[in-house]
């Protein structure tokens, strides 16, 4: 596998550092005067997800990690496992854990494409879109005239997500969520 | 992934004329002061020994009876003493240099460094002198001063002459770990602590000189004995936690300079870099003589950066190194 030196440091890049996946998150070049430049950086542990800050003198380098994100559609989970669909028409399927799965579960819809980040081959992480598209199957009943208030009210959704939504909304209609907040966008219009 | 080239500067219309502002702000400063410009190779048959700069070599053909190769220069400095050394008097100079791998939001491998020699001067002589320019251009208060010893006590807690190699390695490895952290050695270790620590508390300091360097931190400074500690004369001038520049009480004995190339370069050989050829011509202008003096390198486009209120070196630079 290849490395990289101090100098070609940038963020994105991933690396292995005590044997973990990592990706950087910053790299900040410094050197006092005529002294020993050192590379001080931030990487999030892509195992743990917990930011690390470390610092290499200049010139050190780093193993590359083998980590590639990839398009696929979510197939079905066999209650231990959760199936992946490359998207790029090989067909070709993986196999995800809980663990890599992780909170992308309550977003997770078949058929639509997620982002599979592979390690060595296998899933370590799952990535929802920005934007997900889910139906609501239990909230409050809907109450008319209310729509100006800005009320809110929890709702179940599909995948069993629950989000708070204004209050005029009702079971069945498809709503459209953003992941990153976890916030009620608008409503989908029904084709 | 392909990033796409970018044409346009980087830094803004408004901050290019200042920078043709200050440079003739510079200009007028020595002028007044019967200061002579002066302009020496950006291109020399040399390059420095100092184990921590690295120089960019260029492919040059063997004219007229030359060497074929060169260094773009780190500083103008070695050039400049045999001007001194020829009888220059005072003199100044704006140079571009380079410095190999260098770029970060306060560095850039090429950059503008003005660096000037005063025959006469004492380090403290100087630093009245940066004061005035430093602070004239930035309408800042004169800079305050405070001893290396003193930064290092106050804001690393350890004195850095008399810790131990093991206690300034155990310091560091609050960044490092204790293998890299060993191989650091005592200077490495010290470059470190005034990176992380004493730097950043200097930004709430107005400017201020940081004077009397452990000699192992002044390759071209003169030394003598303070407080039963064997001290460069060395200052570096922070504003605002910004390393602005590094002047001597220059060394003028030609066998010291030997000695002190020939440790560069045995640190250069156990770190695994180049040993650098010694510059002859320079050891010859030492040996002819050059004058009692100080001297001081100054970076033009932090200068720039303070006086911009800006923090990325990019936005004082038309084309740093990515746009260049």
């Amino acid at each position: 596998m290849a490395s990289y030196s101090t100098n070609e440091f940038r963020s994105g890049l991933k690396v292995l550092l005590d044997g973990d996946p990592c990706v950087i998150l910053e790299n900040e070049f410094v050197k006092p005067g005529k002294g020993q430049a050192f590379n001080r950086v931030k990487l999030r542990n892509l195992m743990s997800n917990r930011v690390w800050e470390r610092t290499f003198k200049s010139g050190e380098s780093l193993e590359a990690a083998d980590v590639m994100d990839q398009d696929m559609e979510y197939l079905y989970t066999d209650g231990e496992f959760w199936h992946f669909m490359l998207t790029d028409g090989s067909f070709e399927q993986y196999p995800a854990d809980a663990k890599a799965v992780g909170d992308t579960v309550k977003w997770l819809k078949e058929q639509d494409v997620y982002t599979v980040t592979l390690y060595n081959g296998a899933p370590l992480s799952v990535s929802p879109p920005n934007f997900v598209e889910l139906e609501v199957v239990d909230t409050d009943p809907g109450m008319k005239g209310d729509t100006a208030q800005g009320g809110s009210k929890p709702a179940t959704l599909s995948t069993g997500a629950v989000v708070n939504v204004p209050l005029f909304i009702t079971i069945g209609e498809v709503l459209k969520v953003d992941t990153r907040s976890g916030e009620y966008v608008s409503r989908v219009k029904s084709s | 992934m392909s990033r796409a080239f970018e044409w346009q500067p980087s830094a803004s219309p408004g901050a290019l004329k200042s920078r043709a502002d200050q440079l003739a702000w510079v200009r007028g400063f020595f002028a007044q002061r019967g200061v002579l410009e002066v302009e020496t190779p950006v291109l020399g048959r040399h390059g420095v020994t100092d184990p921590n700069l690295d120089g960019i070599s260029a492919n040059t053909a063997a004219v007229a009876g030359g060497v074929a190769g060169g260094w773009l220069q780190t500083s103008p400095e070695y050039h400049m003493k045999r001007l001194l050394a020829a009888g220059s008097g005072p003199i100044f100079q704006v140079s571009r240099v380079f410095r190999d791998g260098e770029r970060g939001r306060r560095h850039n491998p090429e950059f503008s460094m003005l660096e000037w020699y005063r025959p006469g001067f004492t380090d403290s002589d100087l630093m009245a002198e940066v004061g005035d320019l430093v602070c004239g251009w930035l309408g800042c208060a004169q800079p305050g001063v405070l001893a290396y010893r003193d930064a290092f006590r106050r804001y690393a807690g350890l004195d850095p002459f008399l810790a131990s190699d093991r206690e300034l390695a155990r310091r560091c490895e609050a960044w490092l770990e204790p293998e890299q952290a060993m191989t650091l050695g005592r200077d490495g270790c010290l470059d470190l602590l005034m990176s992380y620590l004493v730097e950043p508390a200097l930004a709430d300091y107005g400017p201020v000189f940081v004077t009397g360097y452990p000699e192992s931190q002044a390759a071209l400074a003169k030394v003598s004995e303070h407080d039963g500690t064997r001290q460069a004369h060395r200052f570096e001038l922070y504003v605002q936690g910004i390393e602005l520049c590094n002047g001597y009480w220059e060394l003028t004995d030609p066998a010291e300079q030997r000695r002190r190339f020939a440790v560069d370069n045995q640190i250069r050989r156990r770190s695994g870099k180049p040993e650098m050829a010694i510059d002859a011509a320079f050891l010859g202008a030492l040996e002819a003589g050059i004058p009692e003096c100080s001297g001081v390198a100054l970076g033009l486009d932090r200068l720039l950066m303070l006086k911009l209120e800006t923090s990325d070196i990019a936005d004082v630079i038309a084309f740093p190194v990515e746009r260049a």
